[in-house]
């Protein structure tokens, strides 16, 4: 199974209540996902030279302090972490691949979450209210969000295992269904000197997109390369930094229905998750097609 | 009219009073549910004749296995709405998502708007009439049953499908093996304006075209080499 859901809120005043407004569509979700929940939400941007490196340490006991004093030591910087629960966000102008190298070999034990200048991500195992509580979605404010709570079909619960999954900076992917060919995407991918973190089927369609988005292809070229190359089911709601994407398999295996208000567009695997919505009885509620791609704009 | 409340009692409790005390009361013909809320299974597995109206979205399997009762959704359904139906009556004012009307086995099926897609999948005697346009897959290995669609048809309707009839007022985008079009019959139209009058549809029936079975997937053609 697996639910998803996202939130784009075209009315500004309302963009600071986005977490409150989702935390119900996820938790609608449980029943569907009761292993791990996950969500990634695009806000206020860093400077244009800044990149936000959202982390997630397994210890129950982590010293970020140490962590921002040693990253200060090593770049010279005094870029700061802002902690929350398990995960940490560092905001700094040293460039990705040189923080990444240094994370590697000085903090093995971290895992990077995402890299981007809007998106933050959180994820982790539990139940969707557990981890939600843990990381106070309720209090998160943004333009538009996409999130998962996942049962676990076809590999481990771990955090590293729930969605959302990213490649590159400010685009992830969340996935309800299965893929019956990730491992030959992954040789596939591979071959293009493209590194995996987990043996998640969602991981390899993750990949295989952004790869094709950095060859050049835009989002409906890759999506439509996605079509012959991806074996088996999927509902696939995407984020970038200023839009929500979502596609269906040619079989519409896994449901899907929008809600389009004057004020919001809200997705979720199910109604149930859309039916607190604000005066949600005068959205325009639709299933989307098939092979089509939705594209939402903030 | 007795209400019932979503937002007050449990799915399994309203159900369990639907199966277990509604049946043994006197004079409750007719009740309301309120708050459906995308909830799953509301009044499923109903064994009583009584009127249920719905007020708002239901999830999946509203009015599964439903015998005798008349139910109706002022709004859109989930999955599988009317699953395996024996009797009575489920109508949806709204949209339907995949498989409606799915193994149905008698009553009758009306969906005002559209449905998504494996409408009729494997129906069984159930009679289904949709106002709006149904999906892709729809009525596969529909053994039983007529299914009357306003609208247009997508891909593969009737594939592998047996005794079966459709009547299509729209497009057919493509049909599934073994399904072809036949020419209507005075019984076909009688058919259809039964169908519709059921249903409160104004349509004239010599708009509709009649889909069935070829039968040429009842015995094994070891010459046909997998193709059909």
């Amino acid at each position: 199974m697996c639910g998803i859901v996202g939130l784009l809120v075209k009315n500004q005043k309302m963009r600071a209540d986005i977490g409150k407004l989702m935390l119900p569509m996820l938790i609608g979700m449980t029943e569907r996902g009761p292993d791990s929940a996950g969500l990634a939400i695009f806000g206020a941007p860093v400077a244009d030279d800044e990149r936000k490196f959202c982390l997630y340490t397994p210890d129950v006991v982590f010293d970020w302090q140490k962590l921002e004093r040693d990253f200060a030591a090593h770049f010279g910087t005094k870029d700061k972490v802002e902690q929350n629960a398990n995960h940490v966000i560092l905001k700094t102008t040293v460039a990705s691949d040189s923080v990444k190298a240094w994370l590697k070999e000085a903090y093995p034990r971290l895992s990077l979450l995402c890299v981007g200048q809007l998106m933050d991500m959180y994820k982790d195992t539990g139940t969707p209210a557990q981890v939600a509580a843990r990381y106070g979605f309720q209090n998160l404010s943004g333009s538009h969000l996409v999130g998962h709570t996942r049962m676990a079909t076809e590999s481990a619960v771990t955090p590293a295992h729930a969605h959302p999954f990213t490649a590159g900076e400010d685009w992830c992917l969340v996935h309800n269904g299965s893929l019956s060919n990730p491992n030959s995407i992954r040789r596939m991918l591979e071959h293009e000197g493209i590194g995996f973190e987990t043996d998640n089927d969602t991981e390899a369609a993750c990949r295989f997109l952004e790869w094709r988005m950095r060859e050049g292809d835009d989002l409906k070229t890759a999506l439509n390369k996605g079509f012959d190359e991806l074996d088996g089911f999927f509902t696939l709601l995407m984020g970038t930094k200023d839009q929500l994407a979502l596609v269906r398999d040619p079989f519409a295996c896994k449901p899907a229905i929008v809600a389009e208000h004057d004020d919001y567009v809200a997705i979720a695997s199910e109604y149930r998750s859309l039916a607190h919505l604000p005066d949600v009885k005068n959205a325009n509620l639709y299933e989307p097609m098939p092979e089509e791609l939705y594209i939402w704009k903030v | 009219m007795e209400s019932l409340d979503l937002h007050k009692i449990s799915v399994r409790e309203l159900n369990q009073y639907l199966h277990k005390e509604l049946p043994n009361k006197n004079g409750v013909k007719k009740l309301e549910i309120l708050n459906p809320d995308g909830m799953h299974s509301i009044a499923a597995g109903m064994d009583a004749p009584v009127d249920i109206d719905i007020k708002g979205h239901g999830g999946y399997y509203v009015g599964g296995m439903n015998k005798h009762a008349n139910i109706t959704v002022h709004g859109n359904v989930g999955w599988g709405v009317a699953e395996n139906m024996m009797s009575g009556t489920v109508r949806v004012k709204g949209f339907a998502s995949s498989a409606a009307g799915a193994t149905g086995r008698g009553g009758t099926l009306i969906i005002e708007g559209d449905t998504s897609l494996r409408c009729g999948i494997s129906m069984k005697g159930i009679d289904i009439v949709v106002g709006g346009s149904i999906g892709n897959f729809s009525g596969f290995m529909a053994q039983a049953g007529r299914m009357v669609i306003c609208g247009d048809a997508g891909d593969g309707l009737g594939d592998s499908m047996y005794e079966a009839v459709f009547y299509v007022r729209g497009k057919i985008k493509s049909l599934g093996a073994d399904a072809q079009e036949e020419p209507m019959t005075d019984a076909d139209y009688a058919a259809v304006k039964e169908l519709l009058g059921r249903a409160g549809f104004k349509h004239d029936p010599k708009e509709f075209k009649r889909v069935a079975g070829a039968k040429k997937l009842y015995n094994w053609n070891a010459d046909a080499n997998q193709e059909y």
